[in-house]
């Protein structure tokens, strides 16, 4: 089956479209549509660039050159996960817990997928490497960002709680052990939702970009579900460790609540 | 040699303003810490319960706050605060077995441990978190107003409960106090935050 060529000028078509919700959202006050513009625009540039940057990579192929782009991912994930906190640490250690924990999780799951399940030769084949990891970061980062946004955010409320638990003698994971979990939860539940509803109430992303590019469906169907298991043991792996590695940060040496760790944004 | 009750000794304890604080709180003795808000109390009961970062060293018997891990050193020396903090549904859930006789002695019976903590008044709060950190065993207790929701029976119940249990255990206590009346009824020793020191009062 042949995969009918997309031009430019079809996708400016497209883009009146998006022209006219702007102009609509603008008469209707809601304010977003500028951002709505810029943001179609930041799409374009963005993805036209990545569409170079990997066609460049395709091309070459070599092993440092997929690592280079796979840690610059990483680095702007963890920059995300960062950006979307309403309390971090000082010091940068949201940043870093949360680039840590996503690297170990994604790059040991993409790994794992790429050389004891895919097996393209070599192994790091970019076609199979780069997407997979991109779909693992992309979903990683939310279950991060999400579980260290409720840690913090519940420990800053409740600190009260958790001292006070603290003057009873428990040790430092019992008295944020409640929030802990719920944090944990919270970052996984996405995931865990997107799974339950995959096929039923919406089509995957990937499976309907492959199939439109002319993929048989079964084929795309088996790949989705691959990649809705690694994602999601990629996302909840990397949860937990970022919200385990962000309480003890939320304690010292001796133990104690020290939210002054923390700054609101 | 028979064995000897851990006393509470505070040396060169440096928190906020303070500076310095020299105190020995012995077995069995209740000792009253008063002050204006503000000068600290809370702080320097929060520095001995190793909940804040502070300069100088504590002691319980011979053992030292800073060779033990927090949590343990916690459990010995225990901090009420004046606030009382729930996070579970009912009472029992944040106690372990309370003392013999201790519910009742405070006119509580064993039902209210099935009770709701969003039911309770916070004089009953405050009566219940005393039970429930004595529930823990404490070795020494830093009491923050623990009487301060309570009305005038209860004051004087809770009171005396306290003293004949702090006699009995041989506890050290460390009583933050506003009224002149209840320091004089409890306290063996009363000392006042002055400035940026303790001022031993008659």
């Amino acid at each position: 089956m042949d995969v009918i060529e997309l031009t430019w000028w079809q996708l400016a078509l497209a883009s009146l479209m998006v022209v006219a919700l702007a102009v609509c959202a603008h008469l209707a006050r809601l304010g977003v549509g500028r951002d709505l513009i810029i943001a179609a625009i930041r799409t374009v540039l963005q993805l036209a660039l990545i569409g170079l940057v990997l066609e460049a990579l395709f091309s070459v192929g070599a092993l440092h050159w997929v690592a280079l782009m796979a840690v610059a991912m990483t680095l702007i994930a963890g920059r995300e996960v960062m950006a979307r906190q309403k309390r971090r640490f000082h010091g940068g250690w949201t940043f870093g817990i949360g680039t840590l924990s996503m690297f170990l999780s994604s790059f040991v799951v993409t790994i794992l997928t790429l050389t004891v399940i895919i097996g393209p030769e070599p192994w790091y084949t970019p076609q199979y490497a780069i997407p997979l990891l991109g779909m693992m970061l992309g979903n990683t980062m939310t279950g991060i960002a999400l579980g260290l946004d409720r840690l913090t955010d519940a420990v800053w409320r409740q600190r009260a709680v958790v001292e006070g638990r603290l003057m009873l003698g428990q040790t430092w994971a019992q008295a944020v052990g409640d929030i802990r979990r719920e944090a944990m939860r919270s970052g996984m539940i996405p995931i865990i939702n997107a799974m339950a509803a995959a096929g039923v109430v919406s089509l995957p992303g990937m499976m309907t970009g492959q199939i439109l590019a002319g993929s048989p469906p079964a084929l795309a169907v088996k790949y989705q579900i691959l990649v809705m298991f690694t994602i999601t043991v990629g996302t909840g792996f990397g949860t937990i460790a970022a919200v385990l590695a962000a309480s003890r940060r939320l304690f010292d040496e001796r133990e104690r609540l020290r939210v002054d760790r923390l700054r609101s944004v | 040699m028979p064995y000897q009750y851990p006393s509470l000794r505070i040396e060169d304890v440096s928190v906020g303003d303070l500076r310095n604080i020299r105190l020995d709180v012995h077995a069995g003795e209740i000792v009253c810490l008063s002050g204006a808000s503000g000068s600290g109390k809370s702080r320097l009961l929060r520095a001995i319960a190793d909940l804040e970062a502070h300069d100088g060293r504590v002691f319980l018997g011979d053992r030292e706050q800073g060779a033990v891990r927090g949590h343990c050193w916690r459990g010995w020396v225990m901090l009420v605060p004046a606030e009382s903090q729930w996070w579970a549904e009912t009472v029992a859930e944040h106690f372990l077995e309370p003392l013999p006789g201790s519910l009742e002695a405070l006119g509580f019976d064993r039902s209210v441990l099935g009770w709701q903590v969003s039911r309770l008044s916070s004089g009953e709060k405050q009566r219940l978190a005393l039970l429930r950190a004595l529930s823990h065993r404490p070795e020494a207790l830093l009491l923050d107003e623990p009487t301060a929701n309570l009305d005038a029976e209860s004051t004087r119940l809770t009171e005396d409960w306290l003293r004949n249990l702090v006699r009995r255990e041989w506890l050290p206590v460390l009583w933050v106090a506003h009224d002149p009346e209840q320091i004089r009824r409890v306290a063996q020793r009363h000392y006042r935050i002055m400035g940026s020191g303790l001022e031993r009062q008659p």
